[in-house]
């Protein structure tokens, strides 16, 4: 539970003051509270450096070491004191998160070292407090890849492992993503990236014009046309090694659809169609034009190299996550070109034999001035059209000059905050799931409770369950005062799976209805007062008909005990140490009642045991039972017998 | 030169260019804006501190051995002194983690901030609790009867009743056996009225509530509960 929760149970619990005129049923008696509510104050020695608290702080946070029982381990009877082995300065946070509520990190020690005393004191590392969590984090994750690189780099000595058995399929594919895990990999890599580069080179050499020999018009043809045989053996080996790669690619990929919707994939097939729709489509005049236009396309074999480089990579990353910037850019500086073009054309238009014939026409002028490239072959020639000119070409300076360190830093700020920001959000939830869990133990803490039979009446005290005896001052009250709103409102808490059960085989209605009386009203519209009793005994039919372990004591109990903890482990913590639910599977619970129960199911199912019938409570159970539940129409939920049955 | 009118245009733009750069030169003195005040960091340093022991202790029924641990206890809390409506909230909300406690919260905010300031201090609380744990069954009754009238006019209606009924429901949670249902708030609040409401003119008045609530002995068994809470 958060901070100080402990200090305002007594209030939560006076609190309860409204729900009692309200309560259909009597509220539960208080529990005896055993210990003395006088606070007192314990010495902590931590390797000869003494604490002295109030024991009522350390009780604040009962799921830890100095909260629950665990510290009695530690207890020296001769000095009085608890004494722990321990670093004393880190005890001192330790200790001031009882006090405060807070966690705080320390900044000159290493984090190692306070982690190991936050798992000694059973402080989970979430609780660290918002102001020094970022710190935290930080430097926790670079220890954690100063050592994953150390260990990376001890591995890679050793040679990475193959998993044994595993398929050719992923063999490959480990191949493919990993070149370093065998040498069959890397010569299969450098031969790709060899040819890669042949092919780009091929592109670029064959439209170099290399003069023949001597021959009638000695005239320069670029040297595909003079070796086109050459080059073409060379572009079909090169598409061949593609498109056989492609294929192995395609194999091996785990995941064939996202395979082929990746940017890689589209590249490699981008690089390699040309050349296919080279040899489909025959060689006429029409379509040269389009088939020159697709050989264009062969230069996106560059971007294979990708594949090859890290560096590569990461700038198309940067580039994708500083789009919006550089749209930006793009957009203001049309704005500016198309002002300024519209300017000069109108400013020019006087002018005879201008070259500013357009609007459109102007754009050349003014990009090629606000990049302050000049070329010279547009100029203004009257006044006005000077001026803008010079006004156009100042301004060019600044817009262009300015964002672009604004960019720059954009990359390298938004780079680290996209990775920090997803690092947060998922540890966010994380965080959020564990606070969920934190509470879902609380209430299963009570779910558990109940079913260890701790709703029974005390009086019978020492026959109680061990663990619901020896749970701590605090969990009794508090489980008395949820108890108390169970009563009130006449429904009582469950976790999600009955719920849903319940909703399951309500909606079901045959074979429950079968098994349980007359008096089992239907769902529907019904008086509060009858439908909530006869509803327990349903419950019970409810339980039995769904669970199919067969019952070895016989006791409804146990059953349900099994049922649940089958379904729910309770998560072991330290303030169940406080309470022994292993003990609870005993038949330390009274049998008297369930057995009343047992009997006041008309027609249990072939599971229910037979030995367990006692005779003499059995009989006047049965018989109060059977007339409670035939008359239960009229009578409120008050009648003691009542209580005593649906106490289960 | 006879000036077109593009040219006239050119010449003031770059006239209104020269004037702009002047004004960064300090030369020209513009319209100066009024310097936005800075919003004052409001601290809320408002610290509350308790009457002395001695009067708390005259006031309430509590000793002083516990009126020193409900204090230590509070000031940890709220080193400021007072509660507000917000933590108020959030710290009930930490006993019924399954529901929403929050309407029911608000209403027993209300109850325990009797003079209304918005701010529960110590000795709101401590005054309170004495009523509830130290007190004669009277006190506890009507101090509920103070918590359900949420109006303040001495008579509970059932709308009021309602929408108690309803925040008490809500702690439960979604997860609840038998499953709750839409009526169940509002067929409790009819059971409450047939039994409270003597002379059944739709209200329920202070003494018919402490008459009915003494007649019944339920009730009058589980006060019990309030015997060994501090």
């Amino acid at each position: 539970m958060a901070a100080g929760v402990a200090t305002w149970l007594p209030f939560a619990r006076a609190a309860a003051v409204g729900w009692l005129p309200l309560a259909q049923q009597p509220l539960p008696p208080a529990p005896g509270v055993k210990a003395s509510r006088g606070d007192e104050v314990l010495v902590v020695n931590v390797s000869g450096r003494r604490f002295e608290t109030w024991k009522n702080t350390l009780d604040r946070y009962p799921d830890t070491l100095l909260g629950s029982s665990e510290k009695e381990f530690f207890y020296d009877a001769d000095s009085g004191e608890y004494f722990f082995d321990r670093d004393p300065d880190m005890f001192r946070h330790v200790l001031n998160f009882y006090r405060t509520g807070r966690l705080h990190c320390p900044r000159q020690e290493c984090i190692q070292a306070f982690d190991e005393e936050l798992a000694f004191y059973g402080l989970v590392p979430e609780l660290v407090g918002d102001c020094c969590l970022e710190e935290y984090r930080d430097r926790k994750k670079e220890n954690a890849e100063r050592l994953a690189e150390d260990e990376e780099a001890e591995q890679a000595g050793d040679g990475p492992s193959l998993p044994a058995g595993s398929s050719l399929r992923q063999q490959l594919w480990r191949a493919f993503e990993n070149p370093h895990t065998s040498t069959a990999a890397l010569v299969f890599y450098y031969v790709t990236g060899f040819f890669i580069a042949v092919s780009v080179i091929a592109n670029v050499v064959e439209t170099i014009p290399c003069r023949g020999p001597a021959r009638r018009p000695p005239r320069e043809q670029p040297c595909g046309e003079r070796f086109p045989l050459a080059f073409f053996c060379m572009d079909t080996a090169c598409v061949l090694i593609f498109t056989g790669e492609y294929l192995l690619r395609l194999f091996a990929a785990p995941s064939r659809c996202r395979f082929l919707r990746s940017v890689m994939s589209l590249i490699d097939v981008v690089a390699i169609l040309p050349y296919y729709i080279g040899l489909l489509v025959p060689k006429n005049e029409d379509v040269s034009g389009a088939f020159v236009t697709l050989r264009v396309f062969r230069v996106f074999r560059i971007f294979k190299f990708s594949r090859h480089s890290q560096g590569l990579r990461i700038l198309g990353y940067t580039l994708k996550s500083c789009a919006s910037e550089l749209g930006f850019l793009l957009f203001s500086l049309t704005m500016a070109i198309i002002i300024f073009a519209t300017v000069m054309f109108y400013a020019e238009k006087g002018t005879n034999k201008t070259n500013f014939t357009s609007i459109p026409a102007a754009f050349w002028y003014t990009i090629v001035t606000m990049t302050t490239l000049g070329y010279g072959d547009m100029v203004p020639s009257t006044i006005a059209g000077k001026i803008f000119g010079s006004i156009c070409s100042l301004s060019g300076v600044l817009v262009i000059a300015l964002p672009v360190p604004v960019i720059v830093s954009n990359f390298s700020r938004i780079y680290h905050q996209n990775q920090r920001a997803d690092k947060r959000r998922a540890q966010q939830k994380v965080r959020l799931a564990r606070i969920r869990l934190a509470k879902s133990g609380t209430t299963n803490a009570f779910l558990q409770y109940k079913q260890n039979g701790g709703l029974e009446d005390s009086s019978r005290g020492e026959e109680q369950a061990l663990c619901v005896r020896n749970r701590s001052a605090f969990e009794q009250q508090h489980h008395h005062l949820l108890h108390c709103l169970e009563k009130t409102t006449c429904h009582e808490f469950t976790d999600e799976l009955t719920f849903s059960e319940a909703l399951g085989a309500v909606s079901l209605g045959g074979r429950t209805s079968r098994s349980t009386s007359v008096s089992s009203q239907p769902v529907g519209p019904g008086s509060l007062l009858s439908s909530c009793c006869p509803r327990r005994a349903k419950r019970r039919a409810i339980r039995l008909a769904n669970s199919t372990a067969s019952v070895s004591h016989g006791s409804m109990q146990e059953l349900d005990t099994l049922a649940g903890l089958q379904r729910s482990p309770a998560p072991q913590s330290r303030s169940s140490l406080n309470a022994k639910p292993h003990d609870s599977l005993d038949l330390n619970c009274d049998s008297r009642d369930f057995v009343a129960a047992i009997i006041s199911i008309p027609t249990p199912p072939a599971n229910t045991p037979d030995e367990s019938q006692p005779s003499s409570p059995g009989g006047g159970g049965s018989g109060a039972s059977s007339t409670l539940r035939n008359s239960s129409l009229g009578t409120p939920c008050l009648l003691p017998e009542t209580v005593k049955i649906s106490s289960l | 030169m006879n000036l077109e009118g593009l040219e006239m245009v050119a010449v003031l733009v770059v006239l209104a260019l020269f004037v702009k750069v002047l004004e960064q030169f300090g030369l020209f003195e513009p319209v100066s804006l009024e310097d936005s005040v800075e919003d004052e960091f409001e601290l809320s340093t408002v610290c509350h501190r308790p009457e002395g022991l001695e009067q708390l202790q005259e006031q309430t029924k509590f000793t002083r051995k516990e009126l020193q641990v409900l204090y230590r206890g509070f000031k940890n809390e709220c080193p400021s002194g007072i509660v507000n409506e917000e933590n108020f909230k959030q710290i009930y909300s930490q006993f019924f983690p399954q529901g929403d406690s929050s309407t029911y919260a608000t209403f027993l905010f209300n109850a325990f901030d009797t003079n209304h300031d918005g701010s529960v201090s110590f000795e709101d609380f401590v005054a309170g609790l004495s009523v509830i744990l130290r007190g004669t069954t009277d006190d506890r009754l009507n101090w509920a009867f103070n918590l359900y009238d949420l109006n303040k006019d001495g008579c509970i209606t059932k709308e009021e009743m309602l929408d108690i009924m309803k925040s008490i429901y809500d702690m439960m949670g979604k997860y609840t056996y038998p499953a709750l249902r839409e009526e169940a708030p509002r067929e409790h609040v009819e059971s409450f009225f047939q039994k409270m409401d003597r002379n059944k003119d739709g209200v329920v008045t202070i003494e018919e509530f402490i008459e009915s609530c003494q007649k019944d002995e339920n009730i009058m068994r589980s006060m019990q509960l309030f015997d060994n809470v501090i």
